[in-house]
């Protein structure tokens, strides 16, 4: 059993998941909680109703200044241009050489500030990739990570649940949107994003009020059947609905073409970090793709696992688990752009022992509506 | 919780001798250390296990885990049932839960094992 240690960071909600009996975890330096009832339950009831999630150890960073569109254009492949007020858009910070430093979110407050959210572990890193790369452009990069505190609520009874708390309309914040509002009479930012494949909000707060919002939260998702959730729900629920995870999915050796994230390349806006490299790959083409599978025998592939064709490696499994809502091994894997089609037969090495596999299509969940 | 004729590893498996054989499995902590657990990895019958050697997996939704024998013997039988109720193993894992019999060569080696009170010291209950 991992002692904790006093290096770990803490969200601001620590206290409040260590009394409500969390079970708490090393999550890349930070001492986060892993599940509350168990994962399956907890699972379960962000399929079918909600779930909590406190995410706050996420970072965020903020463009201003009248050249902050420009600065974000150039740090990230997507279309930023496209971006209007009070809309998010899944992106990259890219190396030249195409490969990932970060997957982020950036959000369009205005014309001259860019919110960005990015992954924990990667923030100091993130932050001084963008600073690496501001040249002469006419913007203020400010890490703002310590300043917000940010919980996902998520679910088919989530927005339910929020709207309790709020006079603004969600119902009417398209997905990938965002406002600026109040919730529980607490300033937030309440953006229609999320890392389940449900619907919900994740809600930006400033950390002294993360506590206040959690518990009236949980109150008022109580009567449709809202759950604290841990991060192993959310990486149950985020592998069902194929979403990457820094670190598995995508690496600092991965490129975008080959994570199956070709959409969020557009060589038709202006220069940006890493677009030669990526016109090259992009014309030579990749020889390995990320593909979802499914055992086939019993098992389980999990992430770091080989996956051999005909006897040979050929590959490994980036993420892969139990799926509580299709009650099947599931995971992703990179294998030879052969194999990435969906019927494939594949092998995953579990503790030496070859096990069958099959590609299949993603996501592996996708909800109704 | 924890019965007083077993006697417990610090990798939280037990071991309940009766004569020559010795029934084992994990205990309370290791399944709620885990949590869910989804698939049990069992050797087959006539299988030599060695004390300290791993005999086996459990595999919760986050992790896996390596079942290490308290004794060596050989396995005369496994509890079929965890193959497709997995998760028995989180509901009575000192009873109905049992992973393997085993007949023990070297019983002389139970003295390495801890009592339920130092199992319980250990694990800090």
């Amino acid at each position: 059993m991992a002692q904790t240690s006093s290096a770990l960071k803490q969200t601001p909600l620590n206290s409040v998941h260590r009394q409500m009996g969390a079970r708490m975890v090393d999550f890349g330096g930070w001492d986060m909680p892993v599940q509350y009832s168990g994962i399956v339950d907890e699972h379960h009831a962000v399929r079918r109703n909600a779930g909590i999630f406190d995410v706050s150890h996420m970072g965020e960073i903020i463009i201003r200044g009248p050249q902050a569109f420009d600065l974000v254009n150039y740090l990230t492949p997507t279309l930023v241009s496209k971006l209007k007020n009070g809309q998010a858009q899944y992106s990259a910070l890219l190396y030249e050489h195409g490969g990932f430093v970060d997957d982020i979110l950036v959000h369009k407050v205005n014309d001259t500030e860019y919110f960005l959210c990015v992954n924990a572990s990667n923030q100091d890193k993130d932050y001084a990739h963008i600073l690496e790369h501001k040249g002469i452009f006419d913007a203020e990069v400010d890490f703002a990570s310590e300043r917000y505190a940010l919980l996902a609520t998520q679910g088919p009874r989530a927005i339910e649940t929020l709207s309790k708390l709020t006079t603004a309309d969600l119902n009417a914040v398209k997905y990938y949107h965002f406002i600026d509002g109040e919730i529980a009479g607490i300033p937030a930012r309440l953006a229609r994003t999320g890392y389940t494949g449900e619907a919900g909000f994740e809600t930006y707060v400033a950390p002294d009020q993360a506590e206040k919002l959690w518990k009236a939260i949980l109150e008022a998702g109580q009567e449709f059947g809202l759950k604290p959730a841990g991060l192993g729900a959310r990486n149950t629920l985020r592998l069902e609905a194929a979403m990457a995870l820094y670190g598995h999915e995508i690496t600092a050796s991965i490129n975008p073409f080959e994570a199956g994230l070709t959409r969020i390349v557009k060589f038709e806006k202006e220069d940006f970090v890493g677009r030669a490299k990526l016109l090259e790959i992009q014309e030579k083409g990749v020889t390995r793709l990320l593909t979802g599978f499914e055992m086939t025998e019993r098992g389980i592939g999990r992430d770091g696992y080989e996956v051999f064709l005909d006897g040979n490696p050929a590959g490994w499994v980036t993420s892969g688990g139990p799926s509580p809502t299709l009650n099947k091994n599931i995971g992703l894997c990179y294998v030879p752009v052969s194999h990435s089609q969906p019927g494939r037969l594949i092998q995953i090495m579990i503790r030496n022992q070859p096990v069958d596999a099959v590609t299949r299509p993603v996501p592996f969940y996708k909800r109704a509506n | 919780m924890y019965p007083e004729q077993y006697r417990y590893t610090k990798e939280h498996e037990w071991i309940d001798v009766q004569g020559e054989t010795g029934t084992m499995g994990i205990t309370h902590h290791a399944q709620n250390e885990l949590g869910d657990i989804v698939y049990v990895d069992l050797p087959k019958i006539g299988a030599a296990i060695e004390q300290g050697k791993s005999l086996g997996s459990v595999e919760s939704v986050k992790a896996v885990s390596d079942i290490y024998s308290p004794v060596t013997g050989e396995v005369v039988e496994i509890n079929e049932a965890l193959s497709t109720a997995p998760e028995k193993l989180n509901l009575d894992p000192h009873g109905e839960a049992w992973l393997v019999k085993v007949k023990l060569t070297k019983p002389e080696e139970l003295s390495d094992l801890m009592s339920a009170a130092d199992y319980q010291s250990y694990i800090g209950a």
